[in-house]
């Protein structure tokens, strides 16, 4: 779980946030509701997610909500994983 | 009747809950003809008064010109009102058609193909051409009409991140097992008035063989030396692959689209895109004052060079009286105010000086990011300029800006 968070981060770092962002990135940081990834842009999150898991999200899961945490996030792939 | 009092409640609160965000648009009426100086009934019912216009997309000045005017009468005499027709049924005229060449030969495309306005082009074009086995590449800040189209097309999409030309790359490499690649991207950005480095952007996609699909609303008209568009500015004249833009800003502001391109693109545009083919035809009068526009813009250069000018001296102006500017080059100018209240509570003292400009904030911009976006016309005089920036200079003093960084700003207010 510990490693999943730091692999989703690491991810979210690299494809949402620029060099000069000044933004830390904890479990709980707001990501879409805060305005920092929009939900136009969350498609490459999901399709990352179901690549490296193997999971298939299906679009009524993958809501703004369940994608708003990093904590919310994993576990959503928890979920998916434990199927 | 089944509008109960629990469904009008249910409206009613979600209005109140808008409200209370301090979301609310207020309307804002404008009591004479478009130009840099209108009469603005502001808020509604309060008396008129006379402002400086720096919020429209009037850039050339030619909304109301005489000439464009005179030629709306002209089409409206010799071809009537309206169509009562969609365009393939019997709303195309031959001046339709002719407009549509002269959008061909302006832009330096293929073919073009009207619509009732850019935002049917966006929502229409790509649904019309690209399919399932197919990707849609957007930059992340593209205009919210190009967001929808791309919502209804049933092609795989992604985004890159804002003019990052390398991210983009990043994009293409991962996408090369699809049939097409669409690199989709605004030319001049609305809000920040940034210019997409479209020459950078075409060598991509050439490498990685995609086409290119840029809204220039933003640009058409006055970007590049002769007004084309970013992709003169840039100097890739010709290898586009589909332009939208509209008539509804720079191009007379009326009201029309157009998406502009390759000859097989635009064909199949006419085959299958839904604003086309269930939406009615542009009225005569704006089409044959259409054509006028591109008579004039096609003519001389002055319009668009003056504009330039007027670009170049307020963005110097506002930046000597201790503004914080987005830098760039188009009369897209954003003075960052960070604070949405700051934004919002500094556009209605610029309007008690008689200056008409607006707060923007999140959700149309980033959380953050609030700004006043001044735009600049060629209609303005120098004197009109100065008047707006000595007006952000007492409205800046009085709130205690003027000098401040970013930082400055935030540590004042807050983001
Ligand atoms: C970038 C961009 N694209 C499309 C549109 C829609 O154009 P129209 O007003 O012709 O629908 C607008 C604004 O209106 C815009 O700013």
């Amino acid at each position: 779980m510990a490693d999943m968070k730091e692999v989703i981060k690491e991810y979210i770092v690299d494809e949402y946030l620029d060099d000069d962002d000044d933004i830390e990135l904890t479990d709980t940081t707001p990501i879409i509701s805060s305005g920092i990834v929009d939900s136009f842009s969350m498609v490459s999150l999901k399709a990352f997610l179901e690549k490296k898991y193997g999971i298939s999200l299906p679009d009524s899961e993958a809501t703004p909500e369940a994608f708003d945490t990093v904590q919310s996030i994993c576990a959503l792939v928890q979920k998916h994983l434990a199927k | 009747m089944v509008y109960s009092d629990r469904t009008r409640q249910l409206f009613a609160d979600e209005l109140t809950s808008i409200r209370g965000k301090g979301l609310f648009k207020e309307k804002r009426f404008i009591c004479s003809a478009q130009d840099a100086e209108i009469e603005v009934e502001y808020p509604e019912g309060a008396p008129r008064r006379r402002v400086l216009n720096f919020c429209a997309n009037n850039y050339l000045g030619l909304s109301s010109h005489p000439e464009v005017v005179a030629a709306a009468h002209q089409g409206l005499e010799e071809r009537g009102y309206g169509m009562s027709s969609v365009r393939f049924i019997c709303g195309t005229q031959d001046i339709h058609r002719d407009l549509e060449n002269r959008l061909t030969e302006f832009l330096g495309t293929e073919d073009t193909i009207l619509f009732p306005s850019c935002l049917d082009a966006n929502a229409g074009v790509f649904e019309a051409i690209l399919g399932a086995e197919d990707v849609i590449i957007a930059d992340r800040l593209i205009h919210a009409s190009l967001v929808d189209g791309i919502r209804l097309c049933s092609a795989e999409y992604d985004t890159f991140k804002h003019m990052d030309m390398k991210h983009l790359e990043k994009k293409l490499e991962a996408h090369q097992d699809k049939r097409h690649r669409l690199i989709v991207t605004d030319g001049v950005f609305s809000m920040d008035g940034d210019l997409c480095p479209l020459g950078e952007m075409v060598a991509l996609a050439e490498k990685y063989d995609a086409m290119v699909l840029v809204d220039e609303c933003h640009a058409s008209g006055f970007i590049g030396k002769t007004g084309r568009g970013t992709h003169e500015h840039f100097g890739v004249l010709g290898r586009i692959d589909l332009i939208t833009t509209t008539l509804g800003k720079a191009l007379g502001g009326a009201s029309g689209g157009c998406v502009s391109g390759r000859r097989e693109l635009v064909e199949l545009c006419r085959q299958k895109a839904r604003p086309y083919l269930f939406s009615n035809a542009i009225a005569p009068s704006i089409v044959s004052a259409s054509i006028k526009v591109l008579d004039i813009v096609s003519g001389s250069t002055e319009r668009r060079d003056r504009l330039e000018w007027n670009t170049r001296y307020f963005r110097e102006q506002i930046v000597a009286a201790g503004l914080n500017i987005r830098e760039g080059e188009t009369p897209i100018a954003p003075v960052m105010l960070y604070n949405a209240k700051l934004a919002n509570d500094m556009s209605r003292d610029m309007y008690a000086e008689g200056i008409y400009v607006v707060g923007f904030f999140f959700p149309v911009v980033p959380a953050g990011a609030a700004r006043i976006r001044v735009q600049l016309s060629a209609s303005h005089t120098k004197e009109m300029i100065d008047q707006c920036v000595a007006a952000f200079r007492k409205v800046g003093e009085k709130y205690g800006i003027l000098g401040l960084d970013k930082q400055g700003i935030i540590d004042k207010y807050g983001m």
